[in-house]
C-alpha cells in the first residue's frame, strides 16, 4: 500500500491525541479523546471544527472570461441549474455518467469576489477526486480551464449553533451570509478565505477554504474559543446520517440515480426533462416519471439495536425489499437511525418493515428524514 | 476468587463453578461509547471462543467471545437500558453474563491480571 497522504493539520491532530485512520488515501482523525458521542453532541450544542482538507477543490472558468460559458460547460455534466447562480451562490449537485448513475456528489459555487464572478468553485469527495478531475477534463469543451487547488488550498468546516458567534468575531461580514451563499473575506489582517455558509452536519455553520500556509494558524485561533472543539470523521458521519445527508460510496454510487437517492430537490425544474442536455438526463427524467424501482428512505429501527450498512430489509411477509446503506446510533436522536433503499411501494413514512440483524428479524419503520432537524440559517 | 483474561479482552471472574464474564476497561475504552449490548438467552450452551454477546459502539459492532465453555445462567439485564455502564464500569457493574463453567481446566490457558497487563502494554 502506498504511503498515506497527510493534510496540513495532520501534526495538529496528532498533538490533540486524535485516533488516526486511513480514509480515502489520507491519514485522518476518526475521533479525539472526547469520543464520537460527545463530539457529536458538542457540535449540535456548540461548535465543532472539522479538517476536511482531504476533499477536492477546483475552479472552473472560461477563456472568454464569461460566467455563461463556464456555467454552460458544467451544466453538461450535472443536473443542477448552474447558469442561474448569482455571484456568491452555492448549489449541491452530482456528477452523472451517461446512464444517470452518480459518479460523485459535490458543491458548486459561483465566486462572489469582484473580478472573479465568472469562476465556478467546486468541492468534491476525497475518494472520488482523482476520477472527478479526470472526468471534468475529459468532458469539458475546449476553452475551459480546470484549476485543481489541492496543492494550494485546505478546507475546514466550523459547524454548530455557536459557529456564527465564533466566526463573526474574525469578520462580522460572515454573520449576514445565508445558507448556501459565500464570500471571500479576510478573517485576520493577513488571512483571506473563501467562506461559505454550508456544511454537512445539518447545523448552521461554515466551510472555510484557506491557503495551506494559513490553515494551522486559523485553526489555532478558532480553537482558543471555549465553544470550539476539533471533531473527527466518526462524529461527522453520525451527524450527517442524522441530518439525512447521503455519503458517497455508501448511500449513493453509480448504481443509483439522483431521483432514486431522494435528491429530486437538487434538480431544478427546467432540468427535469430528458432533453435537458446533461449526461444522464434521460435516466433522471424517466425516474421522475415514476419508473424507478427503488428509493432511498429513512429507517427507524425499534428498540436500541443499531442496523448497520448492508443489513437486509424485509417486508412483514419476509420478502427482501432492500438494504440499509448507512446505519448506526444517533446521539441526538438518542436511538438507532439508518437509511437504505426499499422497493417503491414501501417508501411511505410509517410503513412497517423488518431488519435482519445477526440473523434475527427486528421491527423498524420507514421514517421521514432528517432524524435531527436541520438548523440552517436562511436569513 | 480469581480473574482471568483472554487475548480478545474478555475477563472471567471465577467463584466456585460460576464465572462472571465482561470486557476489560482497555477494550471498553477502545470501543468508545457503548450504545447497545446484545446478550445471550439463559440456558444457552457455549463453547470456548463462541460468540456469547455483541457490544455496539456508535460506529461499530463487536463480538464478545466465551472465555471458556459452559452454560449461560444469568445475564446483566441492566445493560439493555443502560449500555453506557460498560464504559463506566467495564470490570464491575458492566458485566455481561454469568456461566456455569463446564471444564475448569480451560481456565488455565487464560492470562492472569499481570500477564494481561503485560499483553496490553505490548499492543
Amino acid at each position: 500500500m502506498s504511503e498515506l497522504l497527510k493534510t496540513k493539520l495532520h501534526a495538529k491532530h496528532v498533538e490533540l491525541y486524535a485516533k488516526m485512520v486511513p480514509f480515502a488515501g489520507y491519514d485522518m482523525p476518526v475521533q479525539y479523546p472526547m469520543g464520537v458521542m460527545k463530539e457529536h453532541l458538542h457540535t449540535r450544542e456548540k461548535a465543532g471544527l472539522f479538517d476536511v482538507s482531504h476533499m477536492g477543490q477546483c475552479f472552473i472558468f472560461a477563456d472568454d472570461g464569461t460566467f455563461e460559458t463556464a456555467a454552460k460547460a458544467l451544466e453538461r455534466l450535472v443536473p443542477a441549474d448552474i447558469q442561474s447562480l448569482q455571484p456568491g451562490q452555492q448549489r449541491y449537485s452530482q456528477l452523472l455518467n451517461d446512464e444517470g448513475g452518480i459518479l460523485d456528489d459535490l458543491m458548486i459555487s459561483r465566486l462572489g469576489f469582484e473580478g472573479h464572478t465568472h469562476k465556478l468553485y467546486l468541492v468534491v469527495n476525497a475518494g472520488c477526486k482523482a476520477d472527478d478531475f479526470m472526468h471534468l477534463a475529459t468532458y469539458m469543451p475546449p476553452g475551459i480551464t480546470i484549476d485543481v487547488a489541492d496543492d494550494t488550498l485546505s478546507l475546514i468546516a466550523l459547524q454548530g449553533p455557536k459557529a456564527v458567534d465564533v466566526l463573526s468575531q474574525f469578520n462580522p461580514a460572515v454573520k449576514d451570509l445565508t445558507f448556501m451563499t459565500s464570500i471571500d473575506v479576510p478573517l485576520t489582517p493577513t488571512i483571506w478565505c473563501h467562506v461559505s455558509r454550508s456544511g454537512y452536519t445539518g447545523e448552521d455553520g461554515y466551510e472555510i477554504s484557506i491557503k495551506h500556509d494559513d490553515v494551522e494558524e486559523l485553526t489555532e485561533l478558532l480553537l482558543k474559543n471555549d465553544d470550539v472543539e476539533m471533531i473527527g470523521l466518526g462524529a461527522r458521519d453520525s451527524l450527517r446520517l442524522e441530518a439525512g445527508l447521503c455519503l458517497y460510496g455508501h448511500d449513493i454510487d453509480t448504481s443509483v440515480s439522483p431521483i432514486e437517492a431522494g435528491l429530486f430537490w437538487s434538480v431544478q425544474k427546467h432540468r427535469r426533462s430528458a432533453d435537458a442536455g446533461y449526461k444522464g438526463a434521460a435516466r433522471v427524467a424517466a425516474d421522475i416519471a415514476d419508473k424507478s424501482t427503488k428509493r432511498l428512505v429513512g429507517i427507524q429501527p425499534e428498540g436500541r439495536a443499531p442496523a448497520r450498512e448492508h443489513t437486509e430489509i424485509q417486508d412483514m411477509d419476509g420478502n427482501t425489499i432492500g438494504e440499509i446503506t448507512s446505519g448506526g446510533f444517533g446521539p441526538t436522536a438518542g436511538a438507532p437511525v439508518a437509511m437504505g433503499y426499499v422497493a417503491r411501494k414501501f417508501t411511505k413514512a410509517g410503513t412497517p418493515v423488518q431488519l435482519i440483524v445477526r440473523g434475527k428479524p427486528r421491527a423498524a419503520t420507514v421514517a421521514t428524514m432528517p432524524f435531527a432537524p436541520h438548523r440552517y440559517y436562511r436569513g | 476468587m480469581s480473574v482471568k483474561y483472554t487475548e480478545d479482552h474478555e475477563w472471567i471472574k471465577v467463584d466456585g463453578d460460576i464465572g462472571t464474564v465482561g470486557i476489560s476497561p482497555y477494550a471498553a475504552k477502545a470501543l468508545g461509547d457503548v450504545v447497545y449490548v446484545e446478550l445471550p438467552e439463559i440456558g444457552r450452551e457455549v463453547a470456548k471462543g463462541d460468540e456469547a454477546a455483541v457490544v455496539e459502539s456508535v460506529k461499530a459492532a463487536s463480538e464478545v467471545y466465551a472465555p471458556v465453555g459452559g452454560e449461560v445462567t444469568e445475564v446483566n439485564e441492566k445493560l439493555e437500558d443502560a449500555p453506557e455502564t460498560v464504559n463506566a464500569s467495564a470490570d464491575g457493574d458492566g458485566w455481561f453474563l454469568k456461566m456455569k463453567i463446564a471444564d475448569a481446566g480451560e481456565l488455565d490457558a487464560l492470562m492472569d491480571e499481570a500477564a494481561y497487563k503485560t499483553y496490553c502494554d505490548g499492543l
